[in-house]
């Protein structure tokens, strides 16, 4: 029932889904399900950032290095693929990548129980320094990920083209949001985590580690950080570029708090960004409205913006997010 | 443990950064040597171009005086517990607004024509921050994200206004028109003014912070909200107020860069600048005149990128590379160990809504 009452999220998402269907389908069928279709593409990596987001503060730890993680995740996925000319392995150079940034997040939080915020500002500089002194021109992967013509769905009439042949990332990813919600809420490996983060004492106490719980999350987080770079390079465009997410592990954070901290709601506030992106491409192309396109890229910020103005004070975080836990000397 | 504590002279604020970026550097050179070049000679190029000439010194400096003012707006915010990743849009704001002061108005003496650019640049700057600032005082929204979200919201607001209306007429470039001669920031001494008053600014806001009651709210919830609240300061009025000082700084950055270097506002221009301040920032030990050491140093390495390309083959994406690994040697709290447990930490998590 609790968690039903966290989904309000999909509300938004409900409600921009139909508007946005019926005005394009009654112009188009075809842009209809495109903009859908595109929709989704937009949402997979702020939802599986926001994961990371949602697996590091249930146990207690605040990533603001989602940034860093998928940006460096994408950039040795990408050329890993390039070199190895195989862009499968250069997803799991990716998913490693991320796996290490988790690492060094929970070392930095947990272990020299630093400032979560300076630790997670620094993973980003430093991906951003890495990244962009060892770019290099010219290097191109042999294709993107194969998307999957999935069996029975695919054939649906409206919903099979905006649910199927997208690539495996996507799928796998929102197979993932499903277990982690699973996870989160219905087996003990959540229950602990959901306790570290909230109260870490007692979960101590109840015989939880808390650093080795921490550590774990952080780092499979991470993981899934280095899948989101993955998605963007090998399955999204199939290039690299520096700065190339663009702020995207930001809005994540946006996502998460809007989410309420639910795997769910998380996915379904990405796929409110998701479409509203869609939705202003698709009106820009069409000429519906003349926006300049500086505005046009304004929009996902300015929404996470809102968002965080709207939802923020609301809710409420895990009770021990962002603080080291020193146990009790008595 | 804390038998040893004897009454020495505590050097350790000077000497962790010091030593900090000497195992920044040796980390690096491991880095750069992998790219096949040799780090010795490309260290070599890097400060003998920085700091080995009178003429080096005074573009070093040039290059600093962006990044003390940038590296304060962050130092400012960082002593009200606030991380202020968003200097750089504030900087961007204030340098495009002074650029507009500096060609709109016509006919001013330079003494009037400068420091009202210069307090449009502060005004602008400000502005930014402030909308992150109340965000934060009122909504409790995190002031990381809202930075960041507004420094792309900035940059591509000043890319739509330097490529419609504030365009130079007749020029398929997207910058501004060249400011005024009025505008100009001159030089003294063989540097540029702005040099000197990042400088004053550096000493103004040190006295402010430890003589003043404003200063000693900021620090007070820097340090501890509650016990800033008991002690009767509005936290909400400190939160504005130290992300205002640091908007302007920011703001004062870019139209010291346009002003003095620059001459107009151009998308390209000025990239960095304002994320450099956070290093520089964190470098000082987020202390007003700390910065000023630390943005000479990033001044210098910037400075000399190009030469160390020309001489030594490696990318001047080099010196973010050494930024980034001197920024997470200065703050990992590896070092500081070796000398003294100090709990002089500005706690800044405590959740998003707070």
């Amino acid at each position: 029932m609790e968690q039903l009452m966290k989904l309000r999220t999909s509300h938004y998402v409900i409600l921009t889904f139909l508007v946005a269907f019926t005005y394009f389908y009654s112009r188009d069928g075809l842009v209809a399900t495109s903009v859908l279709y595109t929709a989704i593409q937009f949402s997979i990596p702020l939802a599986l950032a926001a994961m990371v987001g949602v697996m590091c503060e249930r146990t207690g730890v605040v990533n603001i290095g989602i940034e860093g993680t998928m940006l460096i995740s994408a950039f040795t996925a990408f050329f890993a693929g390039a070199i190895l000319q195989d862009t499968v392995r250069g997803m799991f150079v990716g998913v490693f990548t991320g796996a290490m940034m988790g690492l060094l997040l929970a070392l930095m939080a947990v272990n020299w129980k630093m400032d979560q915020i300076i630790a997670g500002v620094i993973l980003n500089i430093l991906a951003a320094g890495i990244t962009s002194f060892y770019y290099r021109q010219n290097y191109s992967i042999p294709s993107t990920l194969n998307p999957i013509d999935l069996p029975v769905v695919g054939a649906w009439p409206i919903l099979g083209p905006v649910l199927s042949f997208h690539g495996p990332i996507t799928y796998f990813g929102i197979l993932f949001i499903l277990a982690l919600w699973f996870g989160l809420y219905k087996t003990s490996w959540g229950l602990r985590s959901r306790a570290v983060g909230e109260h870490p004492s007692s979960a101590d106490t109840a015989g939880v580690s808390v650093t080795k719980l921490r550590y774990i999350n952080v780092t499979i987080a991470g993981a899934v950080g280095g899948l989101a770079g993955s998605y963007l390079a090998l399955e999204a465009v199939g290039i690299f570029e520096r700065g190339f997410t663009a702020g995207k592990g930001f809005t994540a954070l946006a996502i998460m708090i809007f989410g309420r901290w639910n795997p769910l709601g998380a996915f379904a506030a990405a796929l409110f960004f998701g479409l509203t992106q869609a939705v202003t491409n698709q009106l820009m192309i069409d000429e519906v409205v003349e926006i300049p396109p500086q505005f046009i890229n304004m929009l996902p910020y300015i929404l996470t913006i809102l968002v965080l103005a709207i939802s923020a004070g609301k809710v409420r975080p895990p009770a021990a997010e962002g603080i080291p836990y020193e146990k009790e000397k008595s | 443990m804390e038998a040893k504590q004897e009454k020495k002279l505590d050097l350790s604020p000077v000497l962790v950064p010091i030593l900090s970026i000497l195992v920044a550097l040796i980390f690096g050179g491991i880095l750069v040597f992998i790219q096949g070049i040799d780090p010795l000679l490309a260290y070599k190029v890097l400060f003998t171009t920085a700091f080995g000439s009178l003429d080096g010194i005074a573009i070093t400096l040039a290059k600093a005086t962006p990044l003390i003012l940038s590296g304060l707006a962050v130092a400012i915010c960082l002593r009200a517990g606030l991380f202020n990743i968003g200097a750089q849009g504030q900087l961007i704001s204030g340098a495009l607004a002074s650029a507009w002061a500096g060609y709109t108005f016509v006919g001013l003496p330079a003494l009037v024509h400068i420091p009202l650019a210069l307090i449009f640049g502060a005004f602008f700057g400000a502005i930014v921050a402030l909308v992150a600032a109340i965000l934060k005082a009122y909504r409790g929204v995190h002031e990381v994200i809202t930075t960041i979200m507004l420094n792309s919201i900035v940059i591509a607001l000043a890319d739509y206004l330097t490529s419609t209306p504030f365009k130079e007429p007749d020029q398929p470039l997207t910058r501004t028109p060249k400011i005024q001669d009025s505008a100009r920031m001159p030089d003294l001494l063989g540097l540029p003014l702005g040099f000197f008053l990042a400088i004053a600014l550096s000493i103004t806001l040190w006295w402010i912070m430890k003589n003043t009651t404003t200063g000693f709210s900021i620090e007070t919830i820097g340090r501890n909200k509650n016990a800033g609240w008991y002690a009767g300061i509005s936290i909400k009025k400190t939160v504005i107020l130290s992300m205002l000082i640091g908007g302007a700084v920011a703001g004062i950055a870019g139209a010291v860069e346009t002003l003095s270097i620059t001459g107009r506002f151009e998308p390209a221009f000025n990239a960095g600048l304002g994320f450099d301040g956070i290093t520089v920032a964190l470098l000082g030990r987020a202390n007003p005149l700390g910065v000023i050491p630390a943005a000479i140093l990033i001044g210098g390495m910037r400075a000399s990128a190009s030469t160390v390309q020309f001489e030594a083959g490696a990318a001047p994406e080099l010196v973010d590379l050494l930024l980034a690994m001197i920024l997470f040697f200065v703050t990992a709290p590896l070092l500081a160990k070796f000398f003294k447990n100090r709990k002089e930490n500005v706690a800044m998590t405590s959740g998003w809504s707070n």
